[in-house]
């Protein structure tokens, strides 16, 4: 069922005669809903010639054949002195020529003046083709998708000239379409373009998906088509930091929104002209969002740190708790990167003993992401088997809220300790049996010297809740502690009297 | 005067020997024997305190009183320090005064930075309890805890002397007391 009715005929030609293509113009004439938009190029231009050419005082423009899919540099050198004469009459009305080649030429835009390609052969199937095989070619593990493309900002104020003349042209038939009805150029796209890549690919389009496609598109040739919005908007277009032109979309629409009709007229032509060439792509990306894979260590080593210990470049002792672990997960998830994170930590020189300290990774890109248990198992035995300094228990996936409840951990729970006592003064068993009756002491805890440097300075008042002693000779004995999360359990000190 | 208690086994090494590196600064501000030891931890934090030779901590004197109140306008008690990159710090230059000494038999004596860097704390027990200086002078008898620049810790012990150097400097004094003596 054709989407357009007679009140759409005026702007439909409109559009057409300045360049417009079928979907752009279906967008600006509020169809919204997704057929009309999926059928070929070709069939959608022959719909809108038979639409348009009914009444007799129009200008019956032949019926043209479908742009190339590549155009080619001399057909549009050819195009381009009639093209140029539509959009020096501004409101694009065709005069009309008896040499009819030229018309067509004219009427057949090869390069459409709103959407510079994105709603022609960017939404087609062999476009998309070519995308999905990139997709594959990246070797990434997944079951559905999120889809998301961005425009060069250039469309956005192409869109709004063809809005204002859309407007203008309604008003002369005081038609009641408001901006609000007209259809978004990337909610067109992925009308189009998301059942495709779906079928291409054999997997669902999910929003939530984990695994995300990404297309960018960029427009060269008309780059400084934005350059004018700074100078009547200026304080939209601030410089921030890490940006590499002032020009962003969000920027772009800011201004587009601020600016007086009037000024924008006068700097940007309404309809927009015809451009040489369509859009380019700049990336086509994938990437995977993060996994977690969480666990518990034991620490069995008294020469490893946690993380690697590196100095002017130059690394001071070898390996580190998290490469033991991470190297292999790394490997095995085909991750970029990972972070490690653990529920509070240990010095060097300091074993992990009892269950583990629960830790989890955070693998960054992963391009393989689902495994069964048995192949968790035998990734834990891996691990386990590699090296005699760490061992690992309790290796599992998780999801990205158990890094805050380990990390309650660090805050919340009680920790353990244990230690070898030397006293300089000689004692007696009976001189360390008071320790073991003292129950929750509360502690003020200044910043330790040793961390002070990389720490606020401040007091933290701590509970040691129980004390063991467990005497060896006059000038030794085990200490047994249970403190509070966040204590630093050898920084207090009790007079042995 | 009582010093630290002597380590069961000569062998093992004091909890400051085992962090920290011993720096000396003599005759600061050219005062003779006026001599300041800095403590430097490997974390590049220094600890400052008396030398042995400095003389507070000679045999019969007493200390009357310590202030911390170095000028009108500065008291090296309101130091605060926020955050990790220790905001708000007093910023000390080597001959920054930290705090000065009043002794019962008159002398007074200013004790100085030694080392550029951002003032932490200073020790407020020794306010209350003056002979902890005496006792414990490289423990808890330390005057103030500096954080020198991340760029300048290596170049701060430039103007200071080694345990070793200092000690000859020592041997010289003595050298010299005994000639004229």
């Amino acid at each position: 069922m054709f989407p357009l009715t007679e009140e759409n005929k005026h702007v439909a030609q409109l559009l057409l005669s300045t360049g417009t293509c079928p979907r752009c113009i279906y967008r600006f004439c509020g169809v919204d809903f997704h057929a009309p938009y999926k059928l070929p190029y070709k069939e959608l231009l022959d719909e809108l010639q038979k639409f348009l050419e009914t009444e007799k005082d129009e200008l019956i423009l032949e019926v043209p054949n479908p742009p190339p899919k590549k155009i080619r540099l001399q057909e549009l050198e050819d195009g381009i002195d009639g093209i140029d004469n539509l959009s020096q009459n501004g409101e694009g009305r065709i005069s009309v020529i008896e040499d009819g080649s030229i018309a067509s030429k004219n009427s057949n835009l090869n390069v459409c003046n709103v959407c510079l390609g994105i709603l022609q052969e960017f939404c087609e199937k062999e476009f998309i083709k070519k995308v999905c095989q990139k997709v594959e070619a990246s070797g990434f593990e997944f079951t559905s998708l999120v889809f998301s493309v961005s425009f060069p900002p250039q469309l956005s104020v192409r869109e709004h000239a063809a809005w204002l003349l859309v407007k203008q042209e309604m008003g002369k038939q005081s038609l009641s379409l408001g901006r609000n009805d007209i259809v978004q150029l990337k909610e067109a796209y992925k009308w189009i373009t998301q059942p495709l890549f779906s079928e291409e690919l054999g997997v669902p389009i999910d929003g939530k998906s984990l695994f995300e496609v990404s297309v960018v598109f960029a427009h060269p040739e008309t780059v400084e088509d934005c350059h004018f919005l700074r100078a009547i908007c200026p304080d939209c277009f601030k410089p921030a930091k890490n940006k590499q032109s002032v020009f962003t979309r969000m920027a772009v629409m800011k201004a587009l929104n601020k600016i007086k009709e009037e000024d924008f007229r006068k700097q940007f032509p309404c309809p927009p002209n015809s451009p040489k060439a369509v859009c380019t792509v700049l990336e086509i990306e994938c990437a995977h969002g993060a996994v977690f894979v969480a666990g518990r260590y034991n620490k069995y080593s008294r020469n490893l740190p946690q993380t690697p210990w590196i100095i002017d470049g130059e690394r001071k002792l070898e390996s580190s708790v998290e490469e033991l672990i991470s190297d292999h997960l790394l490997a095995v998830f085909k991750a970029e990167s990972f972070n490690f994170s653990s529920s509070g930590r240990e010095d060097v020189d300091v074993r992990t003993l009892g269950n583990g300290r629960p830790f989890a990774i955070e693998l960054v890109n992963p391009h393989r992401v689902h495994f069964t248990s048995q192949e968790i198992k035998e990734l834990q035995q891996k691990i386990n088997n590699s090296s005699n300094k760490i061992q690992v228990r309790d290796l599992q996936l998780v999801t990205r809220e158990a890094i805050g409840h380990m990390k309650e951990g660090e805050e919340e729970k009680t920790k353990s300790y244990s230690a070898l006592i030397w006293t300089n003064k000689a004692i007696q068993k009976k001189d360390i049996e008071f320790l073991n009756g003292i129950k929750d002491l509360k502690i003020d805890q200044k910043t330790p010297l040793r961390v002070l440097h990389r720490r606020p300075l401040a007091v933290r008042t701590r509970i040691i809740h129980s004390m063991e002693t467990c005497y060896v000779d006059e000038h030794h004995f085990h200490l047994y502690l249970k403190t509070q999360a966040g204590t630093y359990p050898f920084a207090f000190r009790i007079a042995i009297l | 005067m009582a010093t630290e208690p002597a380590a069961a086994e000569s062998t093992v090494p004091s909890l400051v020997d085992r962090y920290f590196t011993r720096w000396y600064k003599a005759d600061v501000k050219g005062k003779p024997c006026e001599d300041h030891c800095i403590l430097q931890h490997s974390n590049r934090i220094c600890v400052i305190t008396l030398a042995e030779s400095h003389p507070v901590l000679q045999n019969g004197k007493t200390i009357k009183n310590i202030s911390y109140q170095i000028s009108t306008n500065c008291s090296r008690l309101q130091n605060k320090v926020s955050g990790k990159f220790k905001r708000g710090a007093q910023f000390l230059t080597e001959l920054a005064p930290l705090c000065k000494i009043y002794c019962s038999d008159g002398e007074e004596y200013t004790v100085s930075s030694c080392v550029r860097g951002r003032l932490m704390e200073v020790n407020e027990n020794i306010l209350h309890k003056p002979s902890i200086l005496q006792e414990k002078p490289s423990t808890e008898g330390y005057i103030a805890v500096v954080l020198p620049k991340f760029e300048e810790s290596k170049s701060i012990t430039e103007g200071l002397l080694t345990q070793k150097q200092y000690e000859e400097v020592v041997v010289k004094r003595m050298n010299a007391t005994t000639a004229t003596s």
